[in-house]
């Protein structure tokens, strides 16, 4: 449910290194306590994020059929590509959430911040500390 | 929802719920399902098939003796005396303001006796309410603790109950209820709901609630009913533009402002919020509950503004996407001037002026109703 590859941040995002940039969604975790993902808001290509010690920005919205949530951007860059399908089709956040339903792809500004995020050990212990699974 | 600091009320199908795998959440002081495989998918079983909802959180009270009807007619703002034995009728407790203490449905059992169905989250001001305002000399009992409730809902819901019981259901009109047997249980069956469907809500013993929970699942499943948690029943009521306490429907707007005028009774006699009532019905509401849809990209929820030509004409008390009609819908309260079917308005969505069009309602009709 959470490939090794990916990092991950505490707020359940996470971001595949794709040489220098990194794409960027939303974990099993995440797309399950959710539920039905009806509604998806991301930004335009161009916008610059930042992650200004340790907080990261808001890059889009979430929607299942009762909640709104936010979902941050864990890396410092400009947003070069969006996933357009999710504007018609949401619910691939569900169905696919490492996959078809990825949301954004970043520049890599600043690859120290990779550091910062969780590999798949540190994020599975993390999620058993939530007393999530 | 604020998390109560005492533990949560369970029903008793909360256990079976989990073990169902349920996702629970906290609803009020009660440990409610509010989802089991999906919201959609539960959502558009109930309009397709069947749904079976555990509302056993609901409370029930009752008015017994002589002074019944009259104690209902003085808390409530319906006409009571028109209901025949057997008869189920939708009205407000209302505030001297008349405004929403809370909605219900009244049940008259017989000339001496009436039910009242009162929301969970209001349970405990609602009986201190009734105590407060006086029960005349009517016998006043609070059943809640020992009525379980559960509701089957949908196209289907009728004959896959009618395996269950000898009751002729096709016999029990719509708002009307008899008292039989579920599965060998005493039951009472109440051909009315909270989704917009044809259905029942049976009303049992907390004790025979997990027998004729398990014998509908296994009745209705090979016809497509699926357990539906509270998720699915909010959407599906939103659709049917049914309201929902605390969200549409409070202490804050009147019965008329609610657009439920039809269940204010004024001609029969004094009632808590009478003289309120009808002094903004001579007088004219300056706000209504209405229906829009999202004409623009974007959900509305609740408490989001709702504009004008940029000018605030009013607050969004419900909104969801109707997995039904592919529309993202909702409710809220207008100034009267803008509350017209047809009338374009804008939902502010993280301050962005989002087109909406005011539309008729309710938003779902079921076939042939």
């Amino acid at each position: 449910m959470y490939p090794a590859d990916l990092k991950y941040t505490r707020e359940h995002e996470w971001v595949r290194v794709e040489g220098n940039q990194g794409r960027i969604g939303l974990s099993h975790h995440a797309q399950h306590a959710l539920g039905d993902v009806v509604f998806v808001e991301l930004p335009k290509p161009g916008r610059q994020f930042v992650v200004a010690s340790g907080k990261m920005e808001t890059f889009g919205v979430v929607e299942s059929v009762k909640a709104v949530s936010d979902v941050f951007c864990p890396l410092s860059g400009e947003v070069v590509e969006v996933n357009a399908a999710l504007e018609t089709r949401p619910e691939l956040v569900n169905q696919d959430c490492y996959g078809a339903g990825w949301m954004i792809v970043i520049t890599i500004a600043n690859p120290k911040e990779l550091d910062a995020l969780m590999d798949v050990k540190a994020y599975e212990a993390f999620l058993a500390s939530e007393g999530a699974h | 929802m604020t998390t109560p600091d005492h533990p949560l009320k369970q029903t008793p199908l909360t256990a079976a719920h989990r073990a169902m795998g349920a996702k629970m959440v906290p609803f009020g002081e009660w440990d409610m399902p509010v989802q089991y495989r999906g919201i959609l998918e539960e959502h558009r079983a109930v309009r397709s098939a069947a749904g079976l909802f555990d509302v056993s959180h609901m409370g029930e009270v009752e008015f017994r003796g002589s002074g019944a009807l009259a104690a209902v007619q003085r808390l409530t703002s319906n006409d009571a005396a028109r209901l025949r034995t057997g008869q189920v009728q939708y009205s407000a407790l209302t505030t001297e303001a008349g405004t929403f203490v809370d909605d219900l449905t009244v049940y008259k059992v017989a000339d001496d006796h009436y039910m009242v169905t009162l929301n969970a989250g209001n349970h405990d001001k609602d009986v201190a309410w009734i105590r407060d305002h006086g029960t005349g000399t009517a016998e006043f009992r609070d059943l809640s603790d020992e009525t379980a409730l559960l509701a089957i809902q949908g196209p289907r819901a009728v004959e896959i109950l009618q395996r269950l019981t000898p009751v002729d259901l096709a016999a029990v009109p719509y708002y009307w209820f008899v008292t039989g047997q579920v599965v060998g249980k005493r039951a009472i069956l109440s051909r009315t709901g909270y989704t917009g469907e044809d259905g029942f809500e049976v009303y049992m013993s907390p004790q025979h609630a997990a027998t004729v929970w398990d014998a509908l699942l296994e009745a209705g499943s090979p016809l497509g009913l699926l357990p539906c948690g509270l998720g699915a029943r909010d959407t599906l009521r939103l659709e049917a533009k049914m309201a929902l306490y605390g969200n549409d429907i409070d202490e804050a707007h009147t019965v008329l402002e609610a657009d439920l005028g039809w269940i204010v009774k004024l001609e029969k006699g004094e009632f808590v919020g009478r003289a309120a009532l009808a002094k903004q019905k001579a007088e004219g509401i300056a706000r209504k509950l209405v229906g829009f849809e999202m004409v623009g990209r974007g959900i509305a929820r609740s408490h989001y503004p709702i504009l004008k030509g940029g000018e605030r004409i009013g607050e969004v008390t419900s909104g969801a996407p109707s997995a039904w009609l592919n529309r993202n819908i909702g409710l809220g309260y207008v100034a009267i001037a803008h509350a017209a079917v047809g009338t374009e308005i804008e939902i502010l969505i993280r301050d962005q002026p989002v087109a909406a069009r005011i539309v008729k309602t309710p938003f779902y009709k079921r076939p042939g109703s």
